[in-house]
C-alpha cells in the first residue's frame, strides 16, 4: 500500500525538508519504520524505549488519532495519509 | 530587559534559545521557559509589584517578554472574592473564589493572550491565530485588534452563540470547523507548519502563552498578603493552567515574595463528559488515554490534553486530588456560586465549584485549609447551557392585582423550598 506521511516542521531536518514522504506499508506502525529506513532518525524521535509512540507525538490516520484504532497496529489503505503532528496546549 | 535564561525541553531537558519554538525538535516534549531567579529576586520586590500596573503586567519580571507597551486589555489582578456563604454551604472555613470572569473579555484567557501576543510581536509576527474551545478565540481577536495584527482563529462549529459572537465582532478572520476541539487543534498543530508566519498562539507560541497562567497563582499570594493557600481548585482543559499555577507558587517562594514556603495542595476539576485526567488519577496510572468528549462544558472539552501527565503530576506530589463531575452538577454548581457570592460563572466554573464541593463532602478538600476555588470565565458565554433551568419566576399582567397573586404564590413556594432542601 502506498501512503503519504505528513511530516512536521521539527522533523523536516531528516528529509531535506520535505513536507510529504510516500511510503509503503501495511499498517501505522509500518509506515513509520519504512519512513525511518527512507530517511534515518525517525525512530528515535518518534519512539519511545519500549518501541510505543512517544507521548507527545500524536499520529493521525485519515485525519484520526491513532490511538482511537489500533494504534500502530492500525491497517492503512492505499492512498491514505499518515499525519505526525506534535501535541499542543489547549483553550 | 526579560530575565529569561532560555527554553528547556520538560521530557528530555535540551536547551533551546528563547525564539519562536514551541516543542522540543527531538522529543516533541513541551518547552518550558527558564528565568535567571537569582537576578529576579534582587529587583522584585513586593513594593516594586505594588508600584507596577493592576494586572498581570505588575508581575513582568516573571513573565517571558519585558515591554514597556504590551498588547494589554488590562487583564488580571482581578478579584479575589472571600465565600463565606458558599463555604457555609459546603461545610468549609475559608474560601476564596478568584473571580477571573472580571477579565477583559471575561476569561483568563486574556492574561495568556497578552503575555503570548506581547512576545509575538516582538519575534516579528504579524498575524495572531488559534485554534479555541471559545474563550481564547474571544481573548486573541480582542487583542489582536488592540494589537493592530490580522487574526485567524479557528473554532469548533458547534460553539456556544456568545462565544462565537464574541469572537466575530472583531473583526478578524473567524474559522469554523465541523469537527471537535481536537479535530481543530490538529489541524492548527498542522497549519503552525505551513504557515511559519503566523503566531498561533497555543501552537507556535505556547510556551510562552502557558506562561500568563502563573498570574493567577502571583496575584492570589500577594491579594492573600503574601501567603499562600492551603488548597486550590482548578478546571483541567490541556492542563496548562493548573501546571502554571504550581510553578507559579514556587516561583514566588523561589524569589522571595512569600513568608513561609509554600505547601500548596492544587485539585482537578473535569466534566465526567471529557475527564481523562481524573479518570487517570482514579486508576493511579500515568497513562492518559484521549476520550471523545461529550459534555457542556465545552470550553474544558480536550480529549486530549497536552499537558495531562504534568497537571496529573502536580495534583500527585502536592497531595491534591482530581474528580469529575456530570453536567447536571455542572448547572447547580453554576447556580449554587451565583445564590451564594453573586458571581456568574461559565460551565467551566460550574465544573469547578460542583467539583469543589464533591470533593469537600469526600473530606478531600477539608475545613480548616485556606481554600481558593478559580473561576475562570464568565456565565455569559454560556448561557444557553442554562436554558430551560433557569428563567422569570413569574410573568404577569402589569396590574397591581396580577403582582399581588403571583408573589403570594410565589412566597408558598418559596417557603415550600426551603423547607425541603434545608442544606
Amino acid at each position: 500500500m502506498s501512503i503519504k506521511v505528513r511530516i512536521p516542521t521539527q522533523l523536516r531536518t531528516l528529509t531535506g525538508g520535505a513536507g510529504e514522504v510516500v511510503v509503503e506499508a501495511s499498517t501505522v506502525g509500518e509506515a513509520l519504520k519504512a519512513l525511518d529506513a527512507a530517511h534515518a532518525g525517525f525512530a528515535e524521535r518518534i519512539f519511545d524505549d519500549q518501541g510505543g509512540l512517544r507521548r507527545f507525538v500524536n499520529v493521525f490516520l485519515a485525519d484520526e488519532d491513532v490511538r482511537f484504532l489500533d494504534g500502530l497496529g492500525t491497517p492503512v489503505a492505499d492512498g491514505q495519509t499518515l499525519s505526525i503532528v506534535p501535541a499542543v496546549a489547549g483553550g | 530587559m526579560d530575565f529569561v535564561s532560555g527554553l528547556r525541553c520538560r521530557e528530555c531537558g535540551r536547551a533551546y534559545p528563547a525564539e519562536a519554538l514551541h516543542v522540543c525538535d527531538y522529543c516533541f516534549g513541551p518547552l518550558e521557559v527558564t528565568y535567571d531567579y537569582e537576578a529576579v529576586a534582587a529587583t522584585m520586590t513586593r513594593e516594586r509589584i505594588a508600584s507596577g500596573p493592576r494586572s498581570i503586567w505588575r508581575y513582568a519580571d516573571l513573565l517571558p517578554v519585558h515591554d514597556l507597551t504590551p498588547v494589554d486589555l488590562g487583564a488580571g489582578f482581578t478579584p479575589l472574592v472571600r465565600a463565606d456563604r458558599l463555604a457555609a454551604e459546603l461545610g468549609l472555613g475559608e474560601l476564596w473564589i478568584k473571580d477571573d470572569t472580571a477579565n477583559p473579555t471575561g476569561s483568563f484567557k486574556d492574561r495568556v493572550v497578552s503575555v503570548a501576543l506581547t512576545k509575538a510581536r516582538q519575534l516579528g509576527f504579524k498575524i495572531a491565530a488559534c485554534a479555541s474551545t471559545g474563550n481564547l478565540a474571544n481573548s486573541v481577536a480582542a487583542h489582536a485588534a488592540r494589537a493592530g495584527m490580522e487574526s485567524v482563529v479557528l473554532i469548533p462549529h458547534d460553539l456556544e452563540t456568545a462565544k462565537i459572537t464574541m469572537t466575530s465582532v472583531y473583526g478578524g478572520k473567524v474559522i469554523a470547523v465541523e469537527g471537535s476541539y481536537d479535530d481543530v487543534n490538529r489541524l492548527c498543530a498542522e497549519l503552525t507548519s505551513e504557515q511559519p508566519t503566523w503566531a498561533f498562539v497555543n501552537v507556535n507560541v505556547r510556551t510562552y502563552y502557558a506562561e500568563g497562567s502563573k498570574t493567577l497563582a502571583f496575584e492570589v499570594g500577594e491579594q492573600l498578603g503574601w501567603q499562600a493557600p492551603d488548597h486550590v481548585v482548578v478546571p483541567i482543559g490541556s492542563g496548562s493552567q493548573l501546571t502554571k499555577v504550581a510553578k507559579g507558587f514556587e516561583e514566588l517562594w523561589k524569589v522571595g515574595l512569600l513568608d513561609q514556603e509554600p505547601h500548596v495542595r492544587i485539585s482537578g476539576a473535569q466534566a465526567a463528559g471529557c475527564s481523562p485526567v481524573a479518570t487517570a488519577f482514579a486508576e493511579g496510572t500515568d497513562a492518559i488515554r484521549p476520550v471523545k468528549p461529550d459534555t457542556i462544558a465545552k470550553s474544558l472539552a480536550i480529549g486530549n490534553p497536552a499537558d495531562g501527565w504534568y497537571a496529573l503530576d502536580a495534583i500527585r506530589t502536592s497531595g491534591g486530588a482530581c474528580a469529575s463531575v456530570t453536567d447536571e452538577e455542572v448547572l447547580e454548581g453554576i447556580k449554587l456560586l451565583a445564590r451564594t457570592e453573586g458571581i456568574f460563572a461559565e460551565t467551566a466554573g460550574g465544573v469547578t465549584i460542583a467539583t469543589l464541593a464533591k470533593l469537600a463532602a469526600e473530606g478531600v478538600v477539608r475545613p480548616d485549609e485556606r481554600v481558593v476555588a478559580l473561576v475562570t470565565g464568565h456565565g455569559l458565554k454560556t448561557v444557553e447551557a442554562l436554558s430551560g433551568s433557569v428563567r422569570p419566576t413569574t410573568t404577569i399582567a402589569p396590574t397591581l392585582e396580577a403582582f399581588d397573586a403571583a408573589m403570594s404564590t410565589y412566597d408558598e413556594q418559596t417557603d415550600t423550598t426551603v423547607a425541603r432542601s434545608p442544606r
